[in-house]
């Protein structure tokens, strides 16, 4: 087993193990803590990927700026722990059961397909992933919808401000 | 890796979102499962954008001259910038919300039932 292989398990295990923590920590401050946890996991995925700009930006704009304003959020609105009432134990059964049936559904699919037997994700190589070359397509071949994104963000920041300013 | 542990990764990762989404009832929570199901098709499109047969992995160096697979990156890359722009939207609606209501229990929000 390769340390590459070992990397791969021991990530993808804190990745679901703290996803699983989001979901039952009763406290909404615990729950983004555990978030930026599975970030963390997320973008060491992307490192042994090779996609290494898709890392740092990960880290940037999700476990730096998304959660940050979730904290801000939770922090302003003075949340307090008990402040969740609880969803019936029927519901929360119903929830778990219909995901896991989703979840076996997807198994089944993936590991008995045909197309997707011998295909490998390629470890620790190839340099698609470095700036250069995303940074040549983005401002080449996605030029476009490179600036359909900055008049999204334009219009959200507009939206954000009209909706979250008291009346 | 096998491409298949990758699926089964973010396979994983999506349902525990969806079961996020069906079980909580405080939005804050809900709205990060909706982002942890967003970060798991991030995952899957990063490794389907390194796939490639074991049988073409001689010639991995044409490959990478001919940047085959950097539009799934690029896809990651925009998808980051419709979750940040959908986060700033749907926090100032929660904000919203919690001042009306003083709570951010989504069950309150059924009045347009009636």
């Amino acid at each position: 087993m390769s340390i590459t292989e070992i990397l791969f398990w021991f990530l993808s295990v804190l990745t679901l193990v703290s996803a699983i923590m989001v979901l039952i920590s009763k406290n909404p401050v615990h729950s983004v803590l555990w978030l930026i946890a599975t970030f963390f996991a997320i973008s060491g995925h992307y490192i042994l990927l090779n996609a290494q700009f898709l890392a740092i930006v990960n880290l940037i704009v999700y476990a730096g700026a998304i959660m940050v304003l979730f904290l801000f959020v939770i922090m302003l609105m003075n949340l307090d722990v008990a402040i969740e009432p609880k969803r019936s134990m029927w519901m929360k059964f119903a929830g778990v059961i219909s995901g896991g049936l989703l979840l076996a559904v997807l198994l089944s699919v993936v590991r008995t397909s045909v197309d997707l037997t011998n295909k490998t994700a390629q470890l620790n190589t190839g340099d698609i992933g470095l700036i250069k070359n995303l940074g040549h397509t983005l401002f080449t071949q996605y030029a476009v919808p490179f600036e359909v994104s900055s008049i999204l963000f334009l219009s959200a920041m507009v939206g954000a401000v009209v909706i979250g300013k008291k009346n | 890796m096998p491409i298949q542990y990758y699926i089964a990764l973010s396979a994983t990762l999506f349902c525990i979102g969806i079961v996020g989404v069906l079980t909580r009832r405080n939005a804050i929570v809900i709205f990060m499962c909706i982002e942890l199901m967003l970060n798991a098709v991030n995952l899957l499109l990063v490794a389907f954008s390194k796939m490639q047969p074991v049988a073409a992995a001689t010639n991995t160096a044409a490959r990478n001259a001919a940047n085959v697979g950097i539009d799934g990156q690029i896809f990651v890359f925009f998808i980051m910038v419709v979750a940040a722009a959908e986060v700033s939207v749907g926090l100032a609606i929660i904000v919203m919300m919690y001042r009306n209501t003083h709570s951010v229990d989504v069950n309150f929000l059924n009045r347009l039932k009636n």
